[in-house]
């Protein structure tokens, strides 16, 4: 069926596994209404995508350095957009942002625009030139352009801080979803959640990680528009409804003048369940000052740019050019999951809230709605509580509390659509978790292996070994991130968030102006992540224990405080002590114009 | 001034724009996101909301393949684009 070269087939082969992966949903379906348990159809979706995955992930193994780093090189601009995005959507974008947007509104949805805004700065700043680099990950940049092990060693410092307190979010979500779909306890569900991850990435490495990537994205993608058309259809809300739903918008907000928001006093909240929440903000009106917005927007932006699992994405693309390409397509394939799901909580609000709608329980009886089936699930899922405050009997807008994963989890059974879709979403999660988590822990991996043990304690160490290493600090790492996961310290989105401000405290400064300051130098680098990442983190520890912070910079901002430090000590250190030698300048020179050799391929 | 240094002052009055349009729709246009929110914007979305839901996000989808095309436009017009690939 496939001959010659694999990459020339890409577009064949994700074809037929689109393809595959459809009849599998058909399938699923079709047995449903044969009386397949719910519960076999979660295991079915989350095995056989798993499996999948596995598969893959064992066909790119390899043994070159070249495609375990980078992937050869070789990787298409379209299909390291799509690989890029689920590498990028995490398990919070994909379950619990609908839910952000659904509870906070405009405050949270700082985020979307951060979360996209941020791929400008990488196509623009950086990712092009790092690219012509030619380096296997960013601290091998940093060391490179600056010189010196000491640069180098702060540089995955800073990568290792940040996307740790990001990977173990990852873990813990795909043992979340793993949990509810298998039904074994969480504690066992988190290694079975990192032994599916380690699958996809040990053998191959990058290689692996790309091709599995490419399919998580299409899994991912499938399981969150389907459902979001499908409810839109079901309930007439318009057949597209990213255009359609500006009656639905104005409706909410007309409920909401109706209802009106009645904030509840401590000792009622105290009765409801721990991480739900009731709706309390404006759907649609601004309900956030500018400061407050575009200050969580900006350091969103600086921290995508400084994230290394995403940079080096970027480095296994043939050329230059096609760096910048890729960025846009990622960016693409980001935006049709993004702008959904503002989509999905105006659909899932609007369904719950207006007494028109057959499923909506605001002004029902407390004794009707507690009688519904999807009520009773979730309600023993611990992802919904109503209670009847005011003792007349009716739920009422301040009497209805969700969890935040429940707008994407819960919705489709809400809306009334088959079980079959809660599998497929149930797929979608894990891909979207194990996608990150599987960059994420390669990125430290990698960084470990090639840029502390290879270039700094043993250059002379062969292929054969360095690989051997990698894969051991990547089950090392794997296995650190579960444990802490396993212990369940943080919330998914607190984690999510920190690490964005880590990274852009440290690195932001010392990348940019790596390429676009020639005066920067090895001083100044090793000022900028060093004062960056401790102002930073100093910061988030002070706003912690009850510091009252300044310029309405929050413990979700830190990074702001912390690349400012960064970039003000890079510059003031860069200025104070001589500028970088001969060599250094026309190695900046050569990284700025695409064509020739990479800078690292001469050496 | 040499070929090399004329194509960096392009690329960098590149930069500059496409960080210009970045600023508007990232940051500029949030700082009158409550006025901006009693217009009604595309599809009939309040103005700032439908920004934050499609606007801002799309504008930054078209901004980013505009600037790789500029750029190679640059980097062909001075011989520094790179042969045979994608």
């Amino acid at each position: 069926m496939i001959k010659g070269n694999f990459i020339d087939n890409l577009p064949k082969v994700y074809g037929i596994y689109t393809g595959g992966f459809l009849a599998f949903i058909i399938i699923m379906a079709i047995a449903e209404q044969m009386g397949m348990s719910a519960k076999v159809i979660g295991i079915c979706f989350v095995a056989f995508t798993v499996a999948i995955y596995a598969i893959i992930g064992w066909l790119s193994r390899t043994a070159q350095a070249d495609a375990y780093y980078v992937a050869g090189r070789q990787v298409p601009t379209v299909f390291n957009g799509m690989a890029t995005a689920a590498d990028w959507m995490s398990g919070a974008s994909f379950v619990a942002m609908a839910g952000g947007i659904y509870f906070k509104g405009y405050g949270y949805m700082a985020l979307l625009v951060g979360w996209t805004g941020g791929y400008v700065l990488v196509a623009s700043l950086l990712a092009p030139y790092l690219r012509k680099f030619g380096c296997y990950t960013v601290p091998d940049f940093i060391g490179t352009r600056y010189g010196g092990n000491l640069a180098r060693l702060l540089a995955v410092i800073v990568l290792t801080v940040a996307s740790f307190t990001y990977v173990t979010a990852q873990i813990n979500a795909t043992g979340t979803i793993a949990s509810v779909a298998l039904d074994i306890p969480f504690q066992y569900a988190v290694y079975v959640g990192l032994v599916s991850i380690l699958l996809c990435s040990m053998l191959g490495g990058m290689r692996g990680v790309t091709w599995t990537q490419v399919a998580q994205y299409i899994v991912l993608i499938i399981a969150y528009l389907l459902p979001v058309f499908w409810i839109s259809n079901k309930i007439g809300a318009g057949f597209f409804p990213h255009f359609m739903l500006a009656d639905e918008v104005a409706r909410i907000g007309e409920l909401e003048q109706q209802f009106g928001f009645v904030a509840n006093s401590k000792e009622n909240l105290a009765m409801v369940p721990k991480g739900l929440a009731g709706i309390t903000k404006a759907h649609s009106a601004v309900n956030a000052t500018p400061w407050a917005f575009i200050s969580l927007a900006l350091a969103m932006m600086m921290g995508t740019a400084s994230l290394p699992h995403v940079m080096m994405r970027y480095f296994t693309t043939p050329s230059v050019k096609a760096a910048r390409k890729s960025v846009g397509w990622s960016l693409f394939f980001i935006f049709l999951l993004y702008s959904s799901a503002p989509m999905l909580a105006t659909l899932s609000k609007l369904s719950l809230m207006d007494p028109t709608l057959s499923t909506g329980i605001i002004g029902k009886s407390v004794a009707e709605v507690q009688a519904i089936d999807w009520y009773q699930n979730w309600n023993q899922a611990n992802l919904m509580f109503i209670s009847d405050f005011n003792g007349n009997g009716t739920v009422e807008l301040n009497e209805f509390f969700m969890g935040g994963k429940a707008v994407v989890l819960a919705t489709p059974e809400i809306a009334g659509l088959p079980y079959v879709i809660s599998g497929l979403v149930a797929a979608g999660g894990m891909a979207a978790a194990m996608s990150t988590a599987d960059g994420l822990i390669l990125a430290i991996a990698n960084a470990l292996s090639h840029d502390l043990y290879y270039k700094i304690i043993d250059p002379k160490a062969e292929t054969a070994k360095r690989l051997v290493v990698a894969r051991v600090l990547l089950v090392v790492i794997g296995f650190a991130g579960a444990t802490i996961a396993a212990m369940e310290i943080q919330g998914i989105l607190g984690s999510v968030i920190w690490a964005f401000d880590f990274a852009m405290s440290g690195l932001f400064f010392p990348l940019v102006l790596g390429v676009w300051w020639k005066r920067a130098n090895r001083e100044g680098a090793i000022a900028g992540m060093a004062l960056g990442l401790i102002s930073g983190a100093g910061y988030l520890i002070w706003v912690r224990n009850g510091g009252s912070g300044f310029l309405g910079i929050t413990q979700l901002t830190f990074g702001i405080f912390g690349s400012a430090v960064s970039l003000v000590s890079m510059v003031v250190v860069s200025l104070i002590t001589s500028e970088p030698n001969a060599a250094t300048q026309k190695m900046v020179d050569e990284v700025r114009v695409p064509s020739g050799r990479t800078i690292l391929g001469k050496q | 001034m040499s070929k090399q240094a004329q194509h960096w002052e392009k690329t960098r009055g590149l930069l500059m724009v496409t960080l210009a349009i970045w600023f508007v729709f990232s940051i500029g246009i949030f700082l009158f996101g409550a006025e901006m929110n009693e217009v009604t914007g595309p599809f009939g979305y309040p103005l700032t909301y439908w920004f934050t839901c499609q606007g801002s996000l799309g504008i930054f989808v078209i901004l980013i393949f505009w600037f790789a095309n500029r750029q190679e436009k640059i980097d062909e017009e001075f011989g520094f684009s790179e042969r045979g690939d994608d």
